[in-house]
């Protein structure tokens, strides 16, 4: 059962080398409170596995990484992930790329305590080449055709964000889509929710098939109101906030004020300065 | 009434999903978004689009519009299984294409350590081995048309064959639509071969435009002109803000 915690707890219980998952896609519903304190933390040497966006480029930045397991990293209105870009150019992140469809599998493995799920998505590219380790299997009837063979993505912990969840840590989302975050709740040893409001048990609401996340896969809930700044996360995308992430992370300089002014304080001090920074009218 | 460059690339982005019936047509980029929407509008009624996000609107929407009514729901993950399932004609981007149809979205340079760092493979393996598979690239050159593209995300013809037929049997690429011309790999080796020209342009700029050896057989016809309706549903319903010119210049 989910216990309410706290972000500082929740970063607190991580070890650097550890496999942690990160909810959402490219630039909507990430747990991005959670990563801005993996950022201030003394954490290394992780594998971060993630539909890639700003967690990913923010992670790089610090320093924070080992290897990305990702079919992309994208802010999606921006295509190319500044931060994400430059660890790659550098040398500074290994790189496990799978396809979209591929990487979902790799999920679903991992959810269902499966070695591995066949598919025919990565055959004839170079995701074969890209990932030496990749096998294929050959169907035991009498098709015999040969598909990959995609690796359950376990995780040690998985991080995801909710709109609403209560005190036991069951989970809702509000808008379209529910990306993949029960699959990175399944697919993980311990998984930490973050939510816009935290309710009782019972006071969920809402159509049961919103109700994404089972309190029986969830170790922790944090209440983080806008914790999934700036990424799309109900009241949509805060895209001058991403534009001016973007630049900033474009240039050395002006991302060292970038990080001074937004990423040295508490989640409180970011949101009070997300606040004041609008206020300026940028 | 005389079609602009950017009319002429929605309405050949569209005849890419001719003859399709009742499948979703996935698009990346402004004018194919146009396209498959201004296809579902006029001569292919059948077409499944989406709100860009996760709804299947019930009526082609306006380019950025919100969805209005919805007739379906295809978060990601249903999207992916669509992709397995095979009911989709996607048209893709590429930062290279090669001869034989292998395209690149991944990385420029050497893979491990990339001179430019791209979007990823993202669904590309699975889009070309699972389902049809066209490209729409707005701004034709030799730097996109490369004799070798340095990644293989989208699968071409020399590796689909490589499979063998079980394996590739549903590989289908079927056109690429750029701002100069339209291609098809209707050669018996599956190499690109240019269908059409958009009116105003010579075959030789094309060729110049082509960084590999380009299958031209005979006379090449002028890609065709949009109807008078198919400009009244883009530049009335679907584009009215005139985006299509952020991408192919007027």
């Amino acid at each position: 059962m989910g216990v309410v915690t706290s972000i500082e707890e929740i970063v607190g219980s991580l070890e650097s080398g550890m496999t942690i998952g990160i909810g959402g896609w490219g630039s909507r519903r990430k747990p991005m409170a959670l990563v801005r304190a993996i950022y201030r933390s003394s954490l290394t040497d992780l594998t971060i596995v993630s539909y890639g966006g700003p967690d990913v480029g923010l992670l790089c930045a610090a320093g924070k990484v080992r290897r990305v397991v990702a079919p992309f990293v994208t802010l999606d209105s921006i295509a190319l992930e500044p931060h994400f870009r430059a660890a790659r150019q550098r040398g500074a992140v290994d790189f496990t790329e799978y396809d979209e469809g591929m990487f979902m599998f790799g999920l679903l493995a991992a959810a269902h305590r499966l070695p591995f799920l066949p598919t025919r998505a990565g055959l004839g590219s170079d995701v074969m080449r890209m990932n030496p380790a990749l096998r294929t299997v050959r169907s035991p009837y009498d098709d015999g055709e040969e598909l990959v063979a995609v690796p359950a993505l376990t995780m040690d912990v998985a991080l995801v964000h909710m709109d609403v969840a209560d005190t036991r840590g069951n989970g809702r989302y509000l808008g379209p889509d529910p990306y993949m975050d029960d699959l990175f709740a399944k697919a993980s040893g311990r998984c930490f929710m973050s939510c816009d409001r935290l309710v009782e048990p019972g006071e969920l609401g809402g159509p049961p098939q919103t109700l994404l996340v089972s309190r029986m896969h969830v170790t922790g809930v944090v209440e983080t109101p806008g914790g999934g700044h700036f990424t799309d996360s109900g009241q949509g995308r805060d895209e001058m906030f991403q534009r001016h992430y973007a630049a900033s992370a474009a240039d050395p300089e002006a991302w060292a004020a970038f990080a001074d002014r937004f990423l040295t304080g508490d989640e409180a001090a970011y949101q009070e300065t997300v606040q004041q920074w609008r206020e300026e009218g940028r | 009434m005389s079609a602009t460059r950017a009319e002429i690339c929605v309405v050949a982005c569209a005849e890419a999903w001719r003859g399709d019936g009742e499948i979703l047509a996935a698009a990346m980029g402004t004018c194919s978004i146009l396209g498959a929407r201004l296809a579902r509008l006029t001569f292919e009624p059948g077409l499944l689009t989406t709100d860009g996000g996760a709804l299947l609107t019930a009526e082609a929407v306006p380019f950025g519009a919100p969805a209005g009514a919805v007739e379906g729901w295809l978060p990601f993950r249903e999207h992916l299984w669509l992709v397995q399932n095979g009911r989709r004609h996607v048209m893709m981007g590429a930062s290279q294409i090669d001869r034989r149809g292998n395209t690149n979205i991944s990385a420029i340079g050497d893979w491990a350590r990339p001179k430019s760092q791209l979007l990823g493979v993202r669904g590309a393996p699975g889009n070309t081995i699972c389902n049809p598979t066209s490209y729409w690239i707005p701004k034709q050159s030799t730097r996109v048309f490369v004799p070798e593209v340095d990644v293989v995300s989208g699968v071409g013809h020399d590796r689909a064959a490589g499979l063998g037929p079980r394996a590739a049997r549903f590989h289908d690429l079927r056109r690429v639509v750029t701002d100069l011309a339209v291609f098809d790999f209707g050669t018996p080796d599956g190499s690109m071969r240019l269908v059409s020209v958009h009116p105003g342009v010579e075959v030789e700029q094309v060729r110049a435009a082509t960084g590999f050896d380009l299958t031209i057989d005979g006379d090449v016809p002028e890609t065709r002109q949009p109807t008078g309706e198919e400009l009244r549903v883009i530049r009335e319903v679907l584009d009215p803000k005139g985006l299509r010119y952020r991408e192919v210049k007027a």
